[in-house]
């Protein structure tokens, strides 16, 4: 299984490394196209279905700014309520005491196995592996996230982990490792989805009805009431969070909304956001645990409120925004890099554009593949168009890209710190300093440029030197034959007609 | 310190650019959206409840009174070869009355096992309220729709909404009906996953039949 530390795949190249196989890979580019292909036309026919998608945008953005604003206030309160419910709550600073506390948690239970809902927090955390490494066995019990455990893979997407796995793939993890884990696959199992969704049934149903552990992360804390909402499809998530008599769930500080009625915005946005559908068929929203004479789920239920980089990316005040995510994954689906080069350059559980601004805020941008993220994209704004809470993402990526170019400030682990500028744009930072010169000098720029136009012929169609790879796969500007100050002044600003 | 008291310190120091505010949050927070998309009549409501529900693969029944209403459930449940089905508590008995007693009832009991219930073949509940515009069934756990595993576990659900009066036309009218105290349970079709190449195939852990019944005039 791979292994994963606070976050980051071990040994992970840079994006351009890795994404230069993956784009070499076919079959990879022929299921990514075909996913993210059928589901933009579906999202975009479920978002045009309610008229007033643009006002439910700007209000779930205000929900979740308002609510980061007042970030401290609102955690006290979850505290409050979830423990007036009857939960427990813990905090953990780090990936680690997460783990700890959740493997603490666990042991007192007595058990040795856990079944888990699809969670990106306890993905981000390495749970699975922590806990592993305690004798604990946590079984993934999403569709997908079950393609990837089979299959000893990694995730690629935030929704559906497994989009890089078409289904005669799914087809052969199934028939040869479920008997590994459990119930063997179906003799004769063909790669029709109803009959891989069978499968699944059949393999996981033996573990929820024996399981006493469950592990759930949240789509959305209600500070109010102290209410959790898990949305899903399957009924995996119902499974995991009403049969065991412990429920941990595990949720990123940033999963918090002020009210009850908040939900209302948020009902309406994600699933149609996600997997383009009016609603999703399953939503489970529990407030604590009962133990009256009609207790209904878990009788011991834990909370683990998750920093993990949050408070650092919290601090960044154009970053921030990245903390509004609600997970949906459009921006993944319409990204034309992620089409191309897949979740699993990214180097993290997050991938595509929200990934690219958010892990090298929550990880630093301290490793080569966190330094590269923020250039994993061609600024083209499709992610900003369909984002539901409206994070401005090629903002932030240009904020990243000049603080990984640049240096600068910036908070890790709760310290303020001064980054150096980055290896490897020497380059970039000596063409703008040549820039910068130049355009505050306008002898000189005109000089240039009319030197530039009279030797045109003579440009070489690459560029020599260590500009050589940039112009491998790009064309060089054309230098036009009079630089265009010049044909303003002799044409007085186009105005008398001449060419 | 404790992790506690080291993360309300960093998000105190992470938020010292913003400027405390008073303003309090529903006054704070504009929602210009609707409170529902377009206007319709109560009658109109249920018919798009009704296709928003068969869009997604509910089966849905309609039905004027309680006496049809027992046999259409009967019906329902011989109609699968159904040979025990789940009762919440507070089940009125008469949606029953034509059911044999060939077909075994269960009681939602706090006592029963996982397994026992994966031994019963179906379920039938009433529900707390239904969505038109999402075609969405929530239920609250009140005594006749019962613990949330019992609808669940068994693999045919008949939920039983009572027209007009549990239809609402939206997703924020529902919320403001519901009490958050309660465990809730939206359910918009059966059981379906969208992981197999990004397309809804129905049929995963939840029950892979749901029926609904949509009972009263309107």
């Amino acid at each position: 299984m791979s292994g994963t530390s606070g976050g980051t795949y071990l040994g992970m190249p840079a994006f351009p490394e890795a994404a230069h196989d993956a784009v070499r890979d076919t079959t990879l580019r022929g299921n990514l196209r075909h996913a993210t292909h059928t589901i933009r036309a579906k999202r975009a026919h479920a978002v045009a279905e309610v008229s007033d998608w643009a006002e439910l945008r700007e209000a779930g953005k205000r929900i979740k700014d308002h609510t980061l604003r007042h970030l401290d206030r609102y955690l006290v309160q979850v505290e409050e309520t979830v423990t007036a419910a009857g939960g427990t709550v813990h905090w953990a600073a780090d990936a680690e005491e997460a783990n700890r506390i959740v493997a603490g948690l666990v042991r007192e239970t007595g058990e040795s196995e856990v079944v888990k809902v699809k969670s990106m927090a306890t993905q981000e955390i390495g749970l699975n592996e922590a806990l592993e490494a305690e004798g604990i066995r946590a079984y993934e019990t999403d569709l997908a996230e079950l393609i990837v455990q089979l299959g000893k893979d990694r995730p690629s997407h935030i929704l559906v982990p497994a989009i890089h796995r078409n289904r005669g793939e799914i087809r052969e993890i199934f028939a040869r490792e479920m008997s590994e884990w459990g119930r063997p696959a179906p003799e004769g199992l063909t790669d029709s989805p109803a009959e891989l969704a069978e499968a699944a049934r059949l393999h996981l149903r033996e573990k929820f009805l024996r399981a006493k552990v469950g592990i759930s992360g949240a789509n959305f804390v209600v500070a109010e009431t102290g209410t959790l909402v898990v949305v899903e499809s399957e009924g995996n998530g119902r499974m995991c969070l009403t049969l065991p008599e412990t429920l941990i769930s595990v949720v990123g500080i940033e999963k918090i909304v002020p009210t009850w009625r908040d939900l209302e915005v948020f009902l309406q946005t994600l699933p149609r956001s996600s997997t383009a559908e009016r609603m999703n068929p399953y939503t489970s929203m529990w407030t604590g645990t009962s133990d009256s004479d009609r207790a209904d789920g878990p009788r011991t239920f834990h909370l683990v409120l998750l920093d993990n980089g949050r408070t650092d990316t919290l601090a960044d005040e154009v970053g921030r925004q990245a903390l509004r995510c609600i997970r949906c994954s459009a921006c993944l689906n319409v990204c034309p890099v992620y089409e191309r080069a897949g979740g699993h350059a990214y180097g993290s559980v997050y991938p595509g554009p929200i990934g690219a601004i958010l892990s090298p805020q929550l990880r630093g941008t301290g490793s080569e593949i966190d330094a590269s993220l923020p250039y994993a994209s061609s600024l083209c704004g499709a992610c900003y168009e369909v984002c539901p809470v409206a994070i401005d993402i090629p903002e932030v990526l240009v904020h990243l890209r000049e603080r990984v170019a640049q240096g600068g400030t910036a908070t890790r682990e709760g310290a303020k710190v001064v980054l150096r500028p980055a290896k490897g744009h020497a380059a970039e930072r000596a063409a703008m300093r040549a820039a910068r010169w130049a355009f505050g000098r306008p002898g000189a720029l005109r000089a240039g440029q009319r030197l530039a136009s009279r030797t045109r012929r003579l440009h070489p169609r690459t560029l020599p030197g260590p500009g050589r790879a940039w112009s491998e796969s790009r064309d060089l500007p054309p230098v036009p034959a009079e630089p265009f100050r010049d044909w303003w002044r002799r044409t007085n600003g186009g105005e008398d007609g001449a060419k | 310190m404790s992790d506690r008291d080291v993360i309300l310190g960093r998000v105190r120091r992470a938020l010292a650019d913003v400027t405390p505010d008073g303003t309090p949050y529903e006054a704070a927070l504009p929602r210009d959206y609707l409170r529902e998309h377009g206007e319709r009549s109560l009658a109109r409501t249920v018919e798009l409840l009704a296709e928003n529900l068969a869009d997604y693969r509910a089966l849905v029944h309609r039905c004027a009174g309680v006496p049809e209403l027992s046999a259409l459930i009967a019906g329902l449940l011989a109609g699968r070869g159904a040979r025990s089905v789940l009762v919440p508590p507070g089940l009125d008995g008469a949606w029953l009355a034509d059911t044999g007693a060939e077909v075994t009832r269960v009681a939602d009991e706090a006592a029963s096992t996982a397994a026992e219930l994966d031994r019963v073949d179906s379920v039938v509940t009433g529900c707390a309220v239904a969505v038109a515009e999402t075609g969405t069934l929530v239920l609250d756990g009140s005594p006749d729709q019962g613990r949330r595993r019992i609808t669940l576990i068994p693999d045919h659900h008949i939920c039983v909404v009572r027209v007009p009066e549990q239809v609402v036309g939206s997703v924020p009218q529902a919320v403001a009906r519901l009490d958050p105290r309660r465990p809730l349970t939206w359910i918009s079709g059966p059981s379906a996953t969208s992981d197999i190449e990004l397309n809804r195939v129905e049929g995963v852990h939840g029950p892979r039949t749901l029926e609904v019944v949509l009972l009263g005039d309107a």
